[in-house]
């Protein structure tokens, strides 16, 4: 893993070389501030904390943190360069841990410079700021599990459009999966323990855990274990894919 | 060394690389020719372990590109064709983060970015990013990236392609620069290219070898190998030229009174010609012999006809 901060520091760069880092960065801001006083109802609430601001999070991420993943891959094999960098003395852990990373890294950045939330309440009441921190904790893995599965299926795609596509469904997917709409069609059917195990499978429940301020190690090793499935596929998928 | 053995590559049922076997010494400037399609390309990829073989293999100076990827990639430097880039670095950003991953750090890493510069002369462009680089200097961002760490290999996926006549010179005199005690491989199919700077060619079609050996000896293979011709003041005897020994034929030149000798194989006919031209006093305007054309050997070889 040698290389790893190599290919890291690239990747975190080429965002800033690009308007893509402020835009988005921006319409993050703007969209999180919208749900947060609007549709989150910060003021009416009355309450010390930041619940309405986090509640959005899996649906503002559903389309911002696809559009930053659908270009990891794709982009190499649509310029090319993917044979350089397959072909530089890297391995294939390095270099999708080295771009997975610097991808989280960077939604990291746009979150933490929501911190004029955090001064807010604080400025309006006395919140449980450990809570707080758990929120952004949580809302960060849930970055990193989008991004994850778009790592994935932007290394399917060679279309950017189509990998964006691709990752808001499949992302969809795992949060509705704790829902009726999706539990629904197996319990008719289904064990309940296949049906118990899709519904844990939601991003929804875990997320709602952690932002509420409880810390189960379950949670933690969820989000770890599907961000580490889903960067594996990743190798696969490159390793089948990348001369097309 | 690199030694190749029994490359294969299939693509669903489309064989691109069939059964290829060859050698490669240091010192040794290996043009890799073929029509489009043949497999160059996909030898080259399978060569820097960017593509695996569906059989046999490929080694660089005795490592495995298969089972010890790592090592084997470290001994060589990469141009793949079409020299792709980062488009959205600059030319010195780009290099240093090639340095990088070549494991080069501090006062290391820059000098060797320096020295790569200057073997391309890139130094007028380094705070430009990439991709508002010109063709030519996009090819040499490309390989200023491959030679940066004085690889023992040099693989060059049509280096000089798209470039224009002083662009390719440079290139050429580059390569030749190199060659001394490294191995380089470039693949073309501009065949001027083979005879300026390869030590020895390697054609193949279909994906299979068809001929191995320096441009002399592919040259010699020409039925124009040794030809002699005339362009003469008057029309000339044909049938007393085609009458001397060692003559395979002769064949008549677009221009006016010009004929061509050929010689039967391993015949120098070249003598009897001008003998013959002293003992009926012919007043000749030009008389050339002729090493061999290479696009006609290039032409036969591909075309599955003997040569």
């Amino acid at each position: 893993m040698k290389q790893l901060p190599v290919v890291f520091k690239r990747e975190l760069a080429s965002y800033f070389a690009t308007p893509l880092a402020y835009v988005f960065i921006v319409i993050f801001l703007v969209l999180s501030g919208v749900f947060t006083f609007y549709l989150g109802s910060f003021f009416e609430r009355g309450q010390a904390d930041l619940a309405s601001f986090f509640n959005f999070h899996p649906w503002l991420y559903l389309f911002l943190v696809p559009a930053l993943a659908m270009r990891l891959w794709a982009e190499e094999r649509k310029s090319g360069t993917i044979e350089l960098l397959m072909t530089l003395p890297i391995t294939r852990s390095e270099a999708v841990g080295g771009k997975f990373l610097a991808a989280w890294a960077f939604a990291g950045l746009a979150l933490l410079l929501t911190f004029p939330m955090v001064l807010t309440v604080n400025f309006l009441g006395d919140p449980d700021n450990g809570a707080i921190l758990t929120g952004y904790l949580g809302s960060w893995l849930l970055a990193g599990g989008y991004l994850a599965i778009g790592s994935c299926l932007s290394a399917l795609a060679k279309n950017q459009v189509i990998a964006f596509i691709l990752t808001v469904c499949v992302c969809f997917l795992f949060i509705v999966s704790g829902f009726p709409l999706v539990l629904d069609a197996f319990s008719g059917w289904a064990p309940q323990a296949l049906v118990d195990a899709v519904a844990s499978l939601s991003f929804l429940t875990r997320f709602e855990a952690i932002s509420k301020g409880v810390l189960d190690l379950r949670d933690l090793l969820y989000f770890a274990s599907l961000i580490l499935a889903w960067l594996a596929a990743t190798a696969v998928v490159l390793d089948l894919k990348k001369a097309d | 060394m690199i030694e190749i053995e029994k490359l294969t590559k299939r693509f669903a049922q489309h064989t691109v690389v069939d059964d290829l076997s060859f050698r490669v010494q240091p010192g040794e400037v290996l043009g890799f020719l073929g029509p489009n399609g043949a497999g160059k390309s996909t030898t080259m990829k399978m060569l820097t372990g960017f593509l695996a073989p569906t059989s046999g293999s490929a080694r660089i100076f005795g490592f495995d590109i298969q089972r010890q990827t790592l090592q084997a990639q470290r001994q060589i430097g990469y141009l793949p064709e079409g020299a792709p880039c980062y488009g959205d670095m600059q030319v010195r950003g780009f290099l240093e983060f090639i340095a990088e991953v070549r494991g080069f750090r501090g006062a290391e890493k820059r000098s060797r970015v320096a020295k790569a510069v200057e073997q391309v002369e890139l130094e007028a462009v380094l705070g430009q990013s990439i991709e508002t680089l010109s063709k030519g200097f996009k090819r040499r961002v490309g390989l200023a990236q491959a030679i940066l760490h004085d690889p023992r290999a040099l693989i060059l996926d049509e280096p000089t392609d798209g470039l224009d006549p002083n662009q390719k010179h440079q290139v050429r005199q580059l390569i030749q620069n190199l060659a001394t005690d490294k191995i380089i491989i470039i693949s073309t199919h501009i065949l001027e290219e083979v005879a300026a700077v390869c030590s020895r060619a390697v054609v193949i079609a279909a994906g299979k070898l068809v001929a191995d050996g320096t441009p002399f000896e592919l040259e010699s293979r020409s039925r124009y190998h040794q030809a002699v011709t005339l362009v003469g003041e008057a029309p000339l005897d044909e049938a007393a030229l085609a009458a001397l020994p060692g003559v395979a034929g002769v064949e008549r030149n677009a221009r006016e009174h010009s004929l061509t000798v050929l010689a039967q194989p391993g015949q120098v006919i070249f003598p009897h010609v001008s003998a013959l031209v002293a003992a009926r006093g012919w007043s000749i305007k030009e008389m050339d012999v002729e090493r061999g054309r290479l696009d006609e050997v290039f032409r036969s070889l591909t075309r599955g006809e003997a040569a």
